[in-house]
C-alpha cells in the first residue's frame, strides 16, 4: 500500500474545523476495493466535535448504508466506484435524501489525449479504467441527480505540482452543479492558480494539510491577498 | 433551560443536537404539545419538504401552538420558511407569521440550485440574536427555496438574487442558513438564542 497513516480522525477533524476548514471530507478509500461499506461508528464522534459541514465516502452502495451515515451526523455522502457499478444509485439517493447531499467523486486519468474515469482507485492492485470518458460521466451523474462533483485528477494526485486547471476548466464548463477540484495541491500558489484559471467552487487537498506544510489560516490569507474571496 | 426541537419529520437532527450539547444544553426532540409546553425555547428545524412538514405540524396541532406561543422560537432553514404566509414548495400554506411567499431559487450557470455553501450575511437591523457577530460574516447554506427580503429581514444575503437570511418578527427568529454547521459564528448565534427569554 502506498497510503500513510496520518493520525486519529476525530482529533484531526477538530483541528481542521478550528483552523478554518470550510468542509471536511472523509474517504474510506479501501472500502470499495475491499467490498465493504464505511464503518460508521466514528461518523457520530466526528459530528459531535465539529461545527462545519462534512461528507463521508467509502463503499456506500445502498440507500440503507447512506441513511446510516447521514443519521450518524454526516451532511453529505460521496460515492465513486458504487456509482460506476450502479449508476441508478445516484438517482435513488437523490430522490430519498435530496441532491444537496449526494456528491459524486470522479477519478479521472488523462492518457493519449483523453480523460478516462477510473474505479477502485483506493487499491493500486484493483484500480481499473471504467467504460466512461470523464466528460460523459460528468454529464451523466448530473442527469441522474448528483448535487456536487469532486473531480480528482489522477495524473496530479500525490505529485503536488499544482491542480490540473486545464481539465478542471473543461469539466467546469459541463457542470451546472458545484465542482470541487482535487489532486495536485503542493503550495499556496497552486490554489491561487486554480481559482484564477478555472471557475471551480472549491479546492480539496489532503497531504499538504496533514503534513502541516500549509496551514488553512495562511492559505486563506494568501487567497484574500490575491483578491480571491475566502472565509476567514 | 429546556430546549425543545420540534420533530417535523426531517432526517438527521444529530448535528443540531450536538451543536447545542457543545453549548452545554441537552435538547429534547418533541412531537406533541405537552413537550412544547414544558420548553423554555423552541427550535423548528428544517430538512425536508414544506408540505410534509406543515402536515406533520397540523397532525399534532403544533401549528396553532407555535403561532400563539410567546416563547423564543428559532426556525432553521425550512423552519424559517414555514414562518411565511406561503411556500411554492408543494404550494403549501405556511404559519403566516410573516407576510410573503417562499419561492424556488432560479438556477443559473454561475449559481446552481440547490444552493450549497458559505455566504456572507449583511445585517440590516440590530438584534440580540446577532450579538458578537459581525455584519458580513459567513454562514453555511443548503437550500433550494428562499424567502424574499421584506421589512422583517434582519440579515440578507445574495445568491443571484437578494434573499432573506435572517427573518425576525417578535419572538420568531428565522435563519435560512444552518447555524449548527456555520463554524464559530453559528455557535455564537445559537448561544445568543438561548440567552433570549
Amino acid at each position: 500500500m502506498n497510503h500513510e497513516v496520518v493520525g486519529d480522525i476525530v482529533e484531526l477533524a477538530a483541528f481542521y474545523s478550528a483552523e478554518g476548514a470550510d468542509e471536511l471530507v472523509f474517504y474510506d478509500i479501501t472500502a470499495s476495493p475491499d467490498g465493504r461499506s464505511v464503518d460508521t461508528r466514528w461518523v457520530a464522534q466526528v459530528a459531535e466535535v465539529i461545527n462545519i459541514p462534512f461528507c463521508v465516502a467509502g463503499g456506500i452502495r445502498t440507500l440503507a448504508a447512506a441513511e446510516q451515515v447521514l443519521n450518524h451526523g454526516a451532511d453529505k455522502i460521496s460515492i465513486n466506484t458504487p456509482a460506476l457499478e450502479n449508476p441508478e444509485l445516484i438517482g435513488q439517493l437523490a430522490a430519498r435524501f435530496g441532491s444537496q447531499c449526494v456528491v459524486v467523486g470522479i477519478d479521472s486519468l488523462f492518457r493519449d489525449g483523453q480523460y478516462l474515469v477510473h474505479k477502485n482507485t483506493g487499491d493500486p492492485d484493483k484500480s481499473a479504467q471504467s467504460r466512461w470518458f470523464t466528460e460523459d460521466w460528468v454529464h451523466e451523474v448530473q442527469e441522474r441527480g448528483a448535487g456536487e462533483i469532486v473531480l480528482n485528477c489522477m495524473n496530479q494526485d500525490g505529485v503536488r505540482t499544482g491542480y490540473d486547471v486545464a481539465q478542471l476548466a473543461i469539466m467546469r464548463s459541463r457542470c451546472s452543479v458545484p465542482l470541487i477540484a482535487s489532486g495536485g495541491a503542493g503550495s499556496l500558489q497552486h490554489f491561487v492558480d486554480l481559482f484564477r484559471a478555472s471557475d471551480v467552487s472549491g479546492a480539496l487537498a489532503a497531504s499538504v494539510f496533514h503534513r502541516r506544510e500549509i496551514a488553512l489560516g495562511d492559505l486563506k490569507n494568501y487567497l484574500q491577498s490575491h483578491n480571491i474571496q475566502a472565509r476567514l | 433551560m429546556n430546549v425543545a426541537i420540534v420533530d417535523n419529520g426531517g432526517a438527521n437532527m444529530n448535528s443540531l443536537v450536538f451543536a447545542l450539547q457543545r453549548l452545554g444544553v441537552t435538547p429534547s426532540l418533541c412531537s406533541d404539545i405537552d413537550a412544547l409546553d414544558a420548553a423554555s425555547h423552541i427550535i423548528l428545524p428544517g430538512v425536508g419538504h414544506a408540505r410534509d412538514s406543515m402536515h406533520r405540524l397540523q397532525k399534532y396541532a403544533l401549528d396553532d401552538y407555535i403561532r400563539d406561543t410567546k416563547k423564543p422560537v428559532l426556525g432553521i432553514c425550512l423552519g424559517m420558511q414555514l414562518f411565511y404566509h406561503h411556500s411554492e414548495e408543494g404550494a403549501t400554506p405556511c404559519l403566516d407569521l410573516v407576510p410573503g411567499t417562499v419561492r424556488k431559487l432560479v438556477a443559473t450557470e454561475r449559481s446552481p440550485v440547490p444552493h450549497m455553501g458559505w455566504n456572507q450575511i449583511h445585517f440590516r437591523h440590530v438584534h440580540p440574536l446577532l450579538d458578537n457577530i459581525e455584519t458580513n460574516s459567513y454562514m453555511y447554506f443548503v437550500h433550494s427555496y428562499a424567502a424574499p427580503v421584506n421589512e422583517w429581514t434582519t440579515g440578507a444575503t445574495q445568491y443571484e438574487q437578494d434573499l432573506s437570511a435572517i427573518t425576525i418578527r417578535d419572538n420568531f427568529m428565522g435563519v435560512q442558513f444552518h447555524p449548527e454547521r456555520s463554524g464559530d459564528n453559528g455557535a455564537i448565534l445559537l448561544s445568543n438564542f438561548l440567552k433570549i427569554s
